[in-house]
């Protein structure tokens, strides 16, 4: 079997064994690498030098007992929002093009203190505004699977990574659902934590109160290993949940006998696409079948939750992208006036048109006159969405869904119609507004091969139990085994 | 009609700046002056993915000067971000409180011609201080600063009960000294860790309806405050009584022309966009919390005043003088313990200290030397080692360059004269040089005496000790 | 709510964005459209509820006042469009 096909947690016992060597690894992923990405377009950067010195280092370490670590040099992919010193971190944006940062995100810290190998930076929607990579500056990723059809997004680069076997494991970012979906859509697990689980230090902020950072992988063990690894307090992060250290891969038991789930009614209504229906009916029977109470119930907020997440994510998003104003770094227009049209010139060149619209949506909710009706409105809704799933978690360990009501759609079908695009996420971000965790792994596929994602929330802080379900489920329906991505042109 | 059928009402908003070690949000230091951009950090100067955590010592410093106005303490209080873009506002928006500021609805009293009178505080909230735009003159570009963006500052807000000149200055140096006492900013003024946006509009007596007011930004001396406002009165007036209208803008006061300008307008009407800052998180502050900075409050000045009315029976004005600062009153306490002669020192505070202070135009914290030298030097002047006018030469030494007074009159050679020999042979050589004045005192004129005493202390260049030359001289010429 | 041409473009100005002629229909038709959408939070049953910040429970998060000194000073300026004497240059401001 090709290395680049190994999880991780198989990498590592063929190092124990010796059968592979930490430059092996390296190696074969930069080969990968070189092979796929003319078609995939997953990597922003490429640290193909750095990485293979690395390895070096590292396996010489290792050899000679310097250091030890049951992950020293495995190799990653990070989404191209999180910062990395001395490593261009350009959120797929013109403003941050040549944008080189000053200090190391705490993910990448603690990616680097257990010496695993950082393989690039990953293409991402831009700013992480958009659901299929199409808005990154630089390039569309496409979806391994079929490479008419996007990867999903903003994290479509890593997950298209992830499912191209081009990195063995990645870092994604979910506001509204931009781990779970892309995941989704390329066949892999992603896994968007309970909000605070993990530090957002360094994580270039789209909406404050709802990113996350979490892990994207081929499987669910290596899911439970990169959170192992990146969550924890952060005194640097402010909203960072200080509360002790779990090892989640203790929990992944492969038994679901007793466990309740529930399945909200709402979240399979008109919109959602008749394959998926499908595929989820038969993961709930499979679930049944596995000793699982499955119970269908009402959780009426899908709707109000997309237009809350709209107003909040963009009014944050308004203020956070304030700072992008070409003094300090990133893009200054080449002829300016004075400051005014500095400024002005700047931001208008250096934005992409989506970042540009959820920029004056935001402003434009926060703006006097509106704040009532629609920010103010939307934080109530917020309380809503959470009094509603606390309701839902009364009754129930785990809330199953669709991730997105559809499976991946065409390049191109949809960047001129925002709302639509918009629409794709009614399935994931209630999950951000209620700072609930959720998984997504595929459940099947439709009837040209590509693959459907299904959700599991999880109450907060509650990642073991969507873990151990999500776990018992693929050891039980062997996803990978039996479908791989096809990069059917 | 003429200036007595208006009143006049004022409003100050008082920003100080905190004398934490670091800034607000990060652990960078907030000492003054530091070479460009070097106390700076990726939070301080908003690299992307930066996030803020709150310095406590700020919420502390804020509920002491909270308590020490008599205010409400909030239990409940958040930060929000106040949105707009310029240049010293690296994340172009400022993180302040909007709707619950830390502490509400204080008072200070100020002293007027027409006795005590009460200033009502609406709030004091924390926010971050903005970097500073330098600009280079000859290229004709502004270059940007950061040190002091984060520094952390209390806003202070009155409400609008202050009605003359007089009054905005009386209730400014109050807050000023309160800030002193209980230490929570150093409020060098020249320095702009403490500055007053002044608020101004004047209405006809009796005219329920407040007037049309104006802004003057920034102001950072009490002398400009002073003349701004009375300058802000009379303007306005003038205008009314021209039959015109007061336009509701923003000021520039210019201290060289003495006039106040409109500031260019911004060209869209100003809209902050205020919204909870999400990168925060709620503060709550329990009633322990709170009791337990007001029993870590020092003693205030009112207190102060009280007290040297009482032990030391200053005079309310004297007694107000010195506890105006803290210095000045820490001063007065040390000296005081060490020469255990509370007349002669406050005679000295008011007298001559005071007079250096002004003509210096000192602040009472800039005062080289201490209470202790201070006591010292009236020691030796109550022993009889100097004379008063030797000891307000030492006092300019003190000034000049301070070390222990004992030290400074032997290297000067100002130890008075007070040995029986030396007083006898000077008054006799004055004698046998002054025959005429001789000759007038023995007719009777006995004016003459003085002038021989004088002549006698120009010889020995004030050292001899008058007492003693009066003797012998009166001896002398029996 | 509808909004105006006149509206559209204040908010492009507290954001610091130019529209272009030909762009300023396509932003309004798309707020628009978004705007109806998000209308329905006020058909939303929270007459009687709280707003939500964060989801999150944490209160009074503190630092200490305790001085760290970032050492790496060179690279803050490193990315600046343009510098001098270690400070970033911009057009001149009067104020």
């Amino acid at each position: 079997m090709e290395i680049t096909e190994l999880t991780v947690h198989e990498l590592q016992d063929k190092l124990k064994s010796k059968e592979i060597s930490i430059t092996d690894i390296t190696k074969a992923y930069i080969e990968r690498i070189e092979q796929k990405e003319n078609d995939v377009q997953a990597f922003v950067t490429v640290l193909k030098d750095e990485a293979l010195e690395q390895a070096k280092d590292i396996q010489e370490k290792v050899e000679t007992g310097k250091i030890k670590g049951e992950f020293a040099g495995i190799p990653i992919g990070i989404k191209d929002n999180m910062c990395t010193k001395g490593i261009k971190t350009t959120c797929s944006s013109r403003m941050l093009e040549n944008f080189i940062s000053p200090y190391d995100a705490t993910v990448v810290e603690k990616i680097k203190n257990e010496n695993i190998i950082d393989l690039g930076k990953l293409n991402m929607d831009e700013f992480a505004m958009g659901g299929s990579t199409e808005y990154s500056y630089f390039k569309k990723t496409k979806n391994p699977w079929n490479l008419n059809k996007v990867p999903g997004g903003s994290s479509g680069g890593s997950a298209a990574a992830v499912a191209a076997n081009m990195v063995p494991w990645a870092l994604g970012s979910d506001t509204g659902g931009s781990i779970r979906q892309p995941s989704s859509f390329c066949g892999v697990v992603g896994l968007k934590p309970t909000y605070g689980l993990v530090s957002r230090y360094g994580l270039v902020a789209f909406a404050s109160s709802l990113d996350q950072i979490g892990p994207i992988t081929k499987d669910v063990q290596d899911a439970a290993m990169l959170l192992n690894i990146i969550a924890g307090h952060d005194e640097r992060d402010s909203t960072s949940a200080n509360r002790e250290k779990v090892d989640y891969t203790k929990a992944l038991t492969g038994n679901v006998k007793g466990l309740k789930i529930g399945v909200p009614k709402e979240f399979f209504g008109e919109g959602i696409n008749e394959e998926v229906k499908a595929s989820l009916q038969k993961a709930i029977e499979k679930y049944k079948e596995l000793g699982a109470q499955v119970e269908e119930f009402s959780l009426d907020i899908a709707k109000y939750a997309l237009a809350t997440y709209y107003i909040i994510a963009c009014a944050e998003a308004s203020s956070n992208l304030g700072r992008f104003d070409g003094i300090r770094y990133g893009y200054r227009t080449p002829e300016y006036k004075d400051l005014k049209d500095l400024y002005r010139k700047s931001r208008s060149e250096g934005f992409g048109p989506e970042v540009k619209r959820r920029i004056i949506l935001g402003t434009y909710v926060l703006s006097s006159g509106y704040y009532d009706a629609y920010y103010k409105k939307a934080q109530k809704v917020r309380t809503l969405v959470m009094n509603e799933f606390n309701k839902g978690f009364e009754k129930y360990d785990v809330i199953l869904t669709p991730t997105s009501p559809t499976v991946a759609f065409d390049l191109g079908s949809k960047t001129n119609a925002p709302l639509e695009m918009y629409l794709a996420d009614i399935c994931t971000v209630s999950v951000n507004i209620a700072g609930l965790p959720g998984i997504s792994i595929p459940s099947g596929v439709d009837s040209e091969g590509m693959p459907i994602g299904m959700q599991l929330i999880g109450n907060r802080f509650c990642e073991e139990t969507i873990l151990n379900a999500a776990y018992t489920y693929q050891q039980a329906t062997k996803f990978r085994e039996n479908h791989k991505p096809e990069f059917k042109k | 009609m003429s200036r007595e059928d208006y009143e006049v009402v004022i409003g100050l908003e008082i920003h100080a700046e905190l004398a934490t070690k670091t800034k607000i949000f990060c652990s960078c230091p907030t000492k003054f002056g530091g070479s460009p951009n070097t106390q700076t950090c990726p939070i301080c100067m908003a690299m992307p993915g930066t996030l803020p955590v709150l310095n406590e010592k700020v919420v502390e410093y804020a509920v002491k000067a909270g308590l020490a106005t008599n205010c409400t303490i909030s239990k409940d209080s958040k930060n929000d971000r106040k949105n707009y873009f310029y240049p010293d506002l690296p994340k172009a928006y400022q993180i302040s409180q909007y709707d619950k500021p830390l502490c509400e609805h204080g008072y200070v009293e100020i002293d007027t011609e027409h006795g005590k009178k009460k200033i009502r505080l609406l709030r004091i909230h924390i926010e971050e201080d903005a970097g500073k735009l330098n600009h280079d003159e000859f290229a004709g570009d502004s270059l940007v600063d950061l040190n002091r963006a984060g520094v952390p500052l209390i806003e202070m807000v009155s409400e609008p009960d202050i009605s003359s000149a007089e009054e905005a200055e009386a209730y400014m140096r109050k807050i000023k000294s309160i800030l002193e006492y209980i230490e929570v900013s150093d409020c060098k003024m020249q320095e702009g860790s403490l500055r007053a946006d002044v608020n101004v509009s004047v209405k006809k007596k009796g005219d329920t309806k407040l007037g049309t007011r104006t802004e003057m930004k920034n102001m950072n001396s009490f002398k400009s405050i002073e003349r701004a406002i009375k300058y802000e009165v009379d303007r306005q007036i003038d205008v009314i009584e021209d039959g015109g209208k007061v336009e509701q803008e923003t000021l520039r006061w210019d201290d060289v022309s003495g006039k106040t300008f409109p500031m260019r307008d911004k060209e869209d009407a100003q809209d902050y966009r205020y919204f909870p800052d999400p990168d925060l998180v709620a503060i709550r502050l329990s009633d322990e919390y709170v009791e337990n900075i007001r029993k870590s409050l020092p003693e205030l000045p009112e207190s102060r005043k009280e007290r040297y009315l009482k032990d030391y029976k200053l005079s309310e004005k004297d007694a107000r003088l010195i506890t105006s600062s803290k210095y000045l009153s820490d001063l007065f306490e040390k000296a005081i313990e060490v020469c255990n002669n509370p007349k002669a020192v406050n005679n000295w505070i008011i007298s001559d200290i005071s007079r250096i202070l002004n003509e210096t135009e000192m602040d009472p914290i800039e005062i080289p030397f201490d209470g202790n030298q201070l006591g010292k030097l009236i020691i030796l002047i109550d022993k009889g080692t100097i004379s008063t006018s030797i000891a307000k030469k030492v006092l300019e030494e003190l000034f000049e360059n301070p070390r222990d007074p004992e030290e400074i009159i032997k290297e000067k050679g100002w130890i008075q004269i007070s040995d029986e020999g030396a007083i006898k042979e000077i008054v006799q050589k004055v004698l046998s040089e002054n025959p005429k004045s001789v000759a007038d005192y023995k007719a009777g004129k006995d004016k003459a005496l003085g002038y021989l005493v004088g002549q006698a202390m120009k010889q020995t260049k004030g050292k001899a000790n008058p007492q003693m030359l009066n003797q012998m001289f009166k001896e002398e010429l029996k | 709510m509808k909004v105006s041409r006149e509206e559209i473009l204040h908010i492009a100005n507290l954001a610091d964005l130019y529209l272009e002629e030909n762009e300023i229909d396509t932003y309004l038709t798309h707020l628009q459209e978004i705007l109806n959408f998000a209308n329905i939070v006020n058909n939303a049953p929270v007459d009687d509820l709280n707003v939500t910040i964060g989801a999150n429970e944490n209160k009074n998060v503190f630092r200490k006042d305790e001085v760290k000194i970032f050492e790496d000073n060179a690279s803050l300026l490193q990315n600046a469009p343009s510098k001098e004497q270690n400070m970033f240059k911009i057009p001149k401001v009067i104020n």
